[in-house]
């Protein structure tokens, strides 16, 4: 098991930081070419949603994301320090998704910018990852995600672009 | 890469064409667009995602406020995309049903409701 860490202020701008270290880490271990659009989307909504709890209940402690890949999966942590309780947690089945198509058929009202309702972050993940674990304790939440990795071609020495194996 | 927008007319429409990354740190620079450009009275909006790389749950807010704001006014608010990655995100969050998804600007130009 290898593991990169990575620990941030809750601001806006860094989410992007970890959504590209995300995709270099999964790049680097072997994470199917096809699903790194996923972990990256995944990796921001976790972390957009941390950064969000964070700034809502105005605490400044870090954010931690590791990055660790086993022998078969990829795994993704994403921890923030919101005591408070968390109802954007949603029910497992995607009503976080259904209450988003309702709230959008409602127009006329006057919260016209309103953020999206509670929980389509973890939904959307939800629906990107078959791998999700969302846990509430009292210290905060830890959204757990993994995916699965591609078993490891032998490559000859000196294939033009075989990836290194400095560890 | 950031976030870059421009706005052009065609016809009777208003042509946002954004580029770049729309997540929780860019949507408040294209929040503010759409909300100027309602203000001004351009309610037939066509946002052009051809050239954005990212867009998460943050930047569907945006597109979603965006629409109840020009839906308020009796407007419309297209959108041009043909890009896997984001049409996906579209997909499962069941916004396909909500927004006019079109394949060219000329496209979305000329639809009507």
């Amino acid at each position: 098991v290898s593991t990169v860490e990575l620990s941030f202020s809750p601001l806006p701008a860094h989410v992007r930081t970890a959504r590209l270290i995300a995709s270099a880490v999964a790049r680097r271990v072997g994470v199917d070419a096809q699903v790194l659009d996923e972990v990256r989307l995944a990796v921001g909504e976790a972390c957009t949603r941390a950064v969000e709890l964070h700034r809502r209940s105005g605490v400044t402690d870090l954010i931690r994301v590791s990055f660790s890949d086993g022998p078969t999966r990829f795994v993704i942590s994403v921890e923030d320090c919101a005591r408070a309780a968390h109802p954007d947690v949603p029910a497992p089945g995607g009503d976080a998704l259904a209450e988003l198509a309702r709230t959008v058929d409602l127009d006329g009202d006057d919260a016209l910018f309103e953020p999206l309702p509670a929980g389509v972050g973890i939904a959307v993940i939800g629906e990107l990852v078959d791998d999700l674990d969302v846990d509430v304790t009292d210290s905060g939440t830890s959204v757990c995600m993994s995916w699965p990795l591609v078993p490891v071609a032998t490559t000859a020495p000196g294939d033009l672009g075989a990836p290194s194996t400095t560890q | 890469v950031d976030l870059s927008l421009s706005t052009r007319t065609e016809g009777d429409r208003t042509v946002v064409e954004v580029g770049g990354e729309i997540d929780v740190y860019t949507a408040p620079k294209l929040r503010e667009q759409l909300v100027d450009l309602v203000a001004a009275g351009n309610y037939h909006l066509i946002v052009d995602m051809e050239k954005v790389d990212f867009l998460d749950s943050t930047g569907l807010g945006v597109l979603v406020g965006g629409l109840k704001r020009v839906r308020a006014h009796d407007g419309s608010l297209r959108l041009v995309c043909t890009q896997e990655r984001i049409l996906k995100i579209f997909r499962i969050t069941g916004l396909t049903k909500v927004f006019p998804i079109h394949a060219t600007v000329e496209e979305a130009a000329q639809a009507s409701d």
